[in-house]
């Protein structure tokens, strides 16, 4: 909210200096957002006539005015279109310095001399926008300085309201909590019954008494809506940012500002039969004040006639039944609406009004009938008129009611972790409006009607604290005893597993959760992805079922800005949609393109490849163990159908690797080849206990076998067939070459063996050794046709 | 014979004019070997009259002795000029860089979490994680936030449908933990949050760390002192100043939100501080009873502070990032600054 210091001085002035103010109410949870002058800094502007206005000869667009500026008479050449002649307007003189720093010289326009410049409210800083020149009333005194003439020595004040602080919504709110602060006296503005010259009543019938507890209003007969909004009020709402719209709707945002009370004034003429507050049917429409035709939903309370609907209560009024240029007669609307009636309903019409927001958070109930005598007050000075009796529609049971709150003294101290003693505690409370009954342990607390926001014990203690202050608390530390905690030693970090990849020369890399269609599809085309209902843009729309996308992404963002060798990694959820369960599984992913290191002198470049990338899984998955791992040649929409493979362990699939495929890489527009693989953070971080088994004290024996095979029969099934024939003195098999070419015939591969023999209980024998070898040759002859290479 | 003392001079003449191994060993065949002259010479005692053959031999023995000291010195002069050949051959310029793969770097949201949870890991912080695609419930009802709260609004909700969503804080990680675990709890709960907002200072997605602690007896002052503290080893800073600012949470009251001394200008007022001199960085409160009384847990044997702070704002201060949108864009040359 904007107030200005001006306004807020007539209501309370501690004696303080701005920064210091501003510091105060801000530590009391008064957030001031920013400081700004009222207007922008000028000098030399004065209030002046124009006396006469003629075409210039030369140009279509300007004007040549005499002006009167109290001691001299101008010619000063001007573009504005509403220069006229009799017009009161603000005149920067030669010598005068406008904002920017941009001074005022006698010019030539055009060949026709100027001595000074008409002013509009932006060229002197109190809008960012004007249409023309600043229109000053008739009586303003012509060669006052305008500085001084609209008492532009001001500040704005910006403050940050929390949503619990609606009783500050207002000059009177913020005025009381700074006479609190201050402990200063409050100067309220004087209200009284403005008398009543008319017997005309409005019938006003309120069904939804829940939701519009109180509903009050009256006549005002014969406003003249053409009067002109007094300067004084037109400045207030300006330096709020409200900008004026004729004296009517001045007059009752003046006074939501004032006092808080937001009000609506319908033209009586338009009104049939009576108002009635009621709930909406589904479906009414109405047409709003900006414009907007909207549809009411149920649980909305409406404004309305024996016709129709007026105003969405405590909302925004119709466009029909509000005040125009013709209107003669107004009804005057001040109601309490409870919060609950209120609090989203706007949000749910795509709408936030000053009146909403501050309904929602709650206006005092006993605020309506005196905005009511004091917006009826400056109408009549403005515009005239006669007022009628005040109707007050109130169901005394549905007013909110401030149950009074237990507060006990050893609850605000344990909870705040001070001493705080009883007289402490009653002074701030009482200083805050609130009635005090003394209980056992602490007192009964009553809280004015405008604190909506007093509800349970932990709201006074916090009251207690914001107005003793949160900083004079003394800190400590809790007092912690360590506990040793459990420690699962087969639970691997996924701290770890980031480590390894870092060390193997990954960048961690964050990607939104949330992806491109596109690009989602283009990865896992037969994936429906979860949609968001209300995406912040369609290329950020669909949740990802794979952290590819994003990945990929980033490797594109990096390959188009010449790093041809990208290694990324990212951790983080997917989210899939099976059957009826949203499943939000945790994914380590990684993709490597470009050079297997980076460019160096010593080695010659290699471009990284499917076993590079099967080497950084290997490498991750080893902390967990690699026993049970294995990997299988499968297809994936995404991979090339020749470099992919799901990864399995105990069985259970728990990711893929693969080459991106060529159509992926077309689709994704992404050039050079990119490995890519995605595990199941689960099988990474699932780990065991080391056992020990002992060691032999026996040397080993190593023989080397080369077989020729089928070239599709996988090596992985050669492997596994040897490990099912094999006895206790088999230790290990490394698999040192892989070959086709010359000398070996078409459609098979050598495979280089070497078998690692060792005993346990002795050297073994050459004896023991072939018959283990034998072994080996003829399960690998029987499954596959394996040959021994000569 | 000839004159021994020729021999040897010519012997040691021969050892001098070797220039390698090779050629020396040459020499020692030539004198000593089988063949060799001062065996000739010690071969012809035996013509000597007996009492001759002594002396003449220690004679010769001596002139041996003399060849072999020579012989013996010009072999490690030469092998150690050998060796100083062969090192000087293998000089590297160590300067070169050194090869194979370097390392890469952990993200500075991960490096800034990681720091976090250290620092709360010795107060006994526990890390809780939970689901990101949330139900309204856990989100914001026992937050109690329900569904007309004004505080909504300020959430910018990510949906799917009425009553799903993505989280828009990590405190929902707060409630699982409580309705899973009984009192004293003290956890953190980092991760990604979601909020429908994007701008210079806004991305759609963004990481919180919250954290918890529930006990008999937690107080405001606690609360007070342990953010403190945190802040000020999280900066390395000693003399960094906090304070503390009456705020509103639904969640927490009393709330506060905590400002640090700026610091870009050490309070002085800049840019970065909006030329107040303090920055917003956390915000904090002890727990509503509304909280609790959804989570089952006894408001009056128990109290309880909470308190979420921004994991890319900690960052952008720590490192002096300057813009929010490089977190997400993934750019190597970015990445690479907080290896
Ligand atoms: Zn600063």
């Amino acid at each position: 909210m904007k107030i200005s210091q001006n306004w807020l001085h007539e209501w309370v002035n501690p004696q303080t200096d701005l920064d210091e103010f501003c510091s105060t109410i801000t530590m009391a949870g008064l957030e001031v957002d920013s400081i700004e002058p009222a207007a922008g800094e000028f000098t030399k502007i004065v209030v002046a006539r124009v006396v006469s206005v003629e075409k210039h000869p030369d140009a279509d667009k300007l004007n040549i005015c005499k002006v009167n500026v109290g001691s001299d008479e101008l010619q000063i050449v001007c573009g504005a279109s509403n220069v006229r002649e009799g017009l009161v307007v603000a005149c920067a003189t030669i010598g005068a310095v406008l904002p920017g720093d941009f001074k005022i010289k006698k010019s030539k326009l055009r060949g026709v001399e100027s001595f000074g410049m008409l002013c509009s409210e932006k060229e002197m800083g109190l809008a960012d926008q004007a249409d023309g020149l600043m229109e000053l009333p008739d009586d303003a005194p012509i060669g006052t300085d305008v500085r001084e003439y609209l008492k532009l020595n001001d500040t704005i004040i910006e403050v940050d309201l929390t949503p619990n602080r609606a009783d500050c919504l207002s000059v009177a709110g913020v005025a009381r909590e700074v006479a609190t602060l201050y402990q200063s006296k409050i100067n309220e503005v004087k209200i009284s019954e403005v008398p009543v010259g008319i017997d005309d009543t409005f019938a006003v019938t309120v069904s939804a008494t829940q939701a519009c507890p109180r509903y009050t209003g009256r006549i005002i007969r014969g406003v003249d809506t053409q009067a002109i909004t007094p300067l004084w009020m037109v400045e207030k709402l300006r330096r709020a940012g409200i900008r004026s719209l004729g004296p009517c709707v001045d007059v009752t945002n003046f006074v939501m500002l004032e006092l808080g009370q937001p009000m609506h004034a319908f033209d009586l003429d338009v009104l049939k039969g009576g108002i009635q507050v009621r709930m909406a049917t589904t479906g009414e429409k109405i047409t709003l004040l900006d414009g907007k035709e909207i549809a009411t939903t149920e649980n909305t309370l409406l404004i309305a006639d024996d016709n129709q609907p007026l105003a969405l209560a405590g909302i925004m009024g119709g466009e029909n039944s509000g005040v125009s240029d013709k209107t003669q007669n107004l009804f005057l609307e001040s109601a309490h609406f409870n919060p609950l009636s209120i609090a989203g309903k706007a949000r749910e019409y795509g709408m936030h009004t000053d009146s909403s927001h501050r309904f929602e958070r709650g206006v005092d109930p006993e605020l309506p009938i005196k905005a009511l005598e004091r917006a009826s007050q400056l109408l009549i000075d403005i515009c005239g008129g006669q007022a009628g009796p005040v109707v007050d529609q109130t169901s005394n049971a549905d007013l909110p009611v401030r149950e009074p709150v237990q507060l006990r003294l050893e609850r605000v101290n344990r909870m705040l972790g001070i001493e705080f003693k009883a007289p402490e505690v009653e002074s701030i409370l009482t200083r805050l409006g609130m009635q005090l009954k003394k209980t056992n342990d602490g007192w009964l607390v009553n809280a004015p009607s405008f604190r909506f926001d007093i509800a349970i014990e932990a709201d006074l203690i916090e009251e207690i604290i914001r107005i003793h202050g949160y900083n004079n608390i003394p800190r400590k530390l809790p007092v912690y005893q360590p506990v040793m905690k459990p420690l699962v030693e087969a639970e691997i970090g996924l701290q770890r597993i980031k480590d390894i990849l870092v060390e193997r020369g990954y960048y961690e890399a964050i990607s939104y959760s949330f992806v491109d269609p596109k690009w989602q599809a283009a990865i896992d085309p037969d994936l429906a992805p979860v949609k968001l209902a209300n995406p912040i843009s369609s290329d950020l729309s669909v949740m990802r079922t794979s952290i590819w996308p994003g990945l990929l992404k980033a490797v594109q963002h990096n390959l188009n800005r010449q790093q041809s060798r990208v290694r990324l990694f990212e951790t983080g959820l997917t989210f899939v949609q099976q059957g009826d369960e949203l499943v939000q599984k945790a994914r380590v992913s990684g993709a490597i393109t470009g050079a297997l290191v980076a460019e160096q002198w010593s080695a010659d470049e290699q471009k990284v490849d499917f076993f590079d990338a099967k080497s950084d899984i290997e490498a991750i998955l080893s902390p967990a163990g690699l026993k049970d791992v294995y990997f299988e040649k499968a297809q994936h929409p995404a991979l090339h159908p020749g470099q992919s493979a799901q990864i399995f362990k105990k069985n259970k699939a728990i990711g893929w690797i693969g080459a991106l495929h060529p159509n992926t890489q077309k689709k994704l527009d992404i050039d050079p080849p990119v490995y890519v693989f995605e595990i199941d953070q689960e099988a990474l971080l699932e780990g065991a206990v080391p056992g020990f088994s002992s060691l032999s004290k026996f040397p080993e024996v190593r023989r080397d076998l080369a077989v020729l095979v089928k070239q599709e029969i996988a090596v992985e099934e050669l492997v596994k067939s040897i490990k099912s024939v094999t006895s206790e003195i088999f230790q290990e098999i490394l698999l040192f070459d892989v070959y086709t070419g010359t000398g070996i015939e078409d459609g098979l591969k050598s495979v280089a063996l070497g078998l690692i023999l060792q005993g346990f209980s002795s050297t073994l024998t050459e004896e023991d050794v072939e018959k283990e070898i034998n072994k080996i040759i003829t399960v690998l002859n029987d499954r596959y046709g394996a040959t021994l290479r000569e | 014979m000839a004159d021994l003392q020729d021999v040897l001079k010519q012997a040691q003449q021969s050892v001098a004019d070797s220039t390698d191994l090779q050629s020396l060993d040459e020499v020692r065949v030539q004198y000593l070997g089988k063949k060799g002259e001062f065996t000739a010479q010690l071969k012809e005692l035996g013509k000597l009259p007996g009492n001759e053959r002594k002396a003449a031999g220690q004679v010769i023995n001596d002139a041996k002795r003399a060849f072999q000291q020579t012989l013996e010195e010009k072999k490690q002069q030469l092998e150690a000029e050998k060796l100083n050949a062969q090192l000087s051959s293998e000089t590297v310029d160590v300067t070169l860089p050194g090869r194979g793969q370097q390392a890469g770097g952990l993200h500075p949201v991960t490096r800034t979490m990681k720091r976090i949870k250290e620092l709360f890991s010795d107060l006994g912080f526990d890390v809780a994680e939970g689901p990101e695609i949330e139900d309204d419930f856990h989100n914001f009802e026992a937050l109690n936030i329900p569904s007309h709260h004004p505080a909504r609004a300020m959430h910018d909700t990510f949906y799917f449908d009425a009553n799903t969503l993505l989280r828009t804080h990590t405190s929902p990680v707060q409630v699982r933990a409580m309705e899973k675990t009984e009192p004293p709890l003290r956890l953190i709960a980092p991760g990604r949050v979601y909020r429908c907002d994007s701008d210079l200072t806004h991305t759609p997605m963004f990481h919180q760390v919250e954290g918890l602690m529930v006990d008999k007896n937690v107080s405001f002052a606690d609360l007070m002192g342990t953010l403190d503290r945190f802040l000020r080893l999280f900066f390395e800073n000693e003399k960094l100043q906090t304070r503390f600012r009456p705020s509103y949470f639904p969640f927490t009251e009393p709330s506060s939100e905590v400002d640090i001394q700026c610091v870009m200008c050490e309070g002085e007022g800049c840019r970065v501080c909006s030329h107040t001199g303090w920055l917003e960085v956390l915000g904090c409160g002890m727990v509503h009873p509304e909280v609790f009384k959804h989570a089952g847990i006894d408001n009056e044997k128990f109290t309880g502070y909470a308190f979420g702070m921004g994991v890319e704002r900690l960052a952008m201060l720590r490192y002096g990032v300057n813009d929010l949108r490089l977190f997400f864009e993934n750019d190597i040359k970015f990445l690479k600054q907080f290896k």
